[in-house]
């Protein structure tokens, strides 16, 4: 056993850790923090199988922006977390039989599947950059996808902002297009008046001296 | 890497899918926790294609890692997007109270 594969064990051990605290943790800002700690380890098991760019895309994206996005709505939120955990125990034990039978089947599977991949690692040259390789693909033959990509994550931003997005009903600002389209009429009315007054009825002042 | 093989790490990934499944079986009521546990999904998803790739020294399922992780960050931005705004109106992100459509 050499230094990989202890490693292996200790970041899938980890990592499965994590994701199991994930969804049954009783805090939702320890569960996204858990997330975290999970993604962490699914970046380093990516160093170990030497895809370099992608375990550093997943800390920088992942847990740069994913996770803090999910930190901010968790604790804007005030949630109620005990009546959401309601019957959670309770079905806790058919959902571990169900979550095992569904993890030995796949393990079953794939290992009775793929047995004569494991010696077949192609040795890769030590001057090829992963990096490299990966973005003469994206930039040649994925030219196409990539774009469709860059647009997705343009939606995705004009929907987030178009959702949120709301008018505030203490504010006093002014939409331009009103203003330039007011007309004289709409601000000034001249009010047609006698040009001469009556002169005003003596108020009694005993009266006024009955109020104060 | 010389004891490790390809059902290593496709075996990581399957318990990693079958724990996912297991929070969105217990946590179907907590909206946010169904996020993170479908984020948890396509983790486990990504780790298997990570793997081929590796063992079968085919740089596209990397590539394909990346489409993935694209579409994963545009799905949890807007639905949280859609989170924030159903507790806005809701004062609760309880699936249970959406139930506004039911005929």
């Amino acid at each position: 056993m050499d230094f990989t594969t202890g490693f292996f064990y200790l970041f899938a051990a980890v990592l499965l850790f994590a994701a199991f605290r994930v969804v049954t943790s009783r805090n939702a800002v320890h569960a996204v923090l858990y997330l975290m700690l999970s993604f962490s380890q699914a970046a380093a098991l990516w160093l170990l199988l030497k895809a370099e760019f992608l375990g550093i895309t997943l800390v920088l994206v992942y847990l740069g922006a994913v996770m803090v996005l999910f930190l901010f709505v968790v604790m804007m939120l005030d949630i109620n977390i005990e009546t959401l955990r309601r019957g959670f125990w309770h079905h806790f034990p058919l959902a571990a039989i169900l979550g095992l039978v569904v993890a030995g089947e796949l393990i079953a599977v794939l290992w009775a599947g793929f047995p004569t991949i494991a010696t077949n690692v192609p040795a890769v040259a030590p001057d090829v950059s992963n990096t490299g390789e990966l973005g003469k693909l994206l930039y040649s033959a994925y030219l196409y996808p990539i774009q469709v990509a860059g647009f997705i994550l343009l939606v995705a931003m004009i929907a987030a902002i178009a959702l949120t997005l709301r008018q505030r009903k203490d504010s006093k600002a002014i939409n331009p297009g009103d203003q330039v389209h007011v007309r004289a009429r709409d601000r000034l009315v001249v009010v047609p008046m006698a040009a001469t007054k009556p002169a005003p009825v003596a108020v009694p002042q005993n009266a006024e001296e009955g109020k104060a | 890497m010389s004891s490790l093989s390809l059902g290593h790490f496709l075996s990581v990934g399957a318990i990693l899918f079958a724990i996912s499944v297991v929070g969105i079986f217990l946590n179907r009521k907590n909206l946010i926790v169904l996020l993170m546990a479908i984020e948890l999904m396509l983790l486990a998803v990504n780790m298997n294609f990570v793997a081929f790739s590796h063992y079968l020294g085919d740089l596209h399922g990397q590539v394909f890692v990346f489409f993935i992780l694209t579409v994963a960050a545009a799905e949890s931005a807007i639905g949280l997007a859609i989170l924030v705004l159903l507790f806005r109106n809701k004062s609760s992100i309880s699936v249970e109270e959406l139930n506004t459509l039911k005929g």
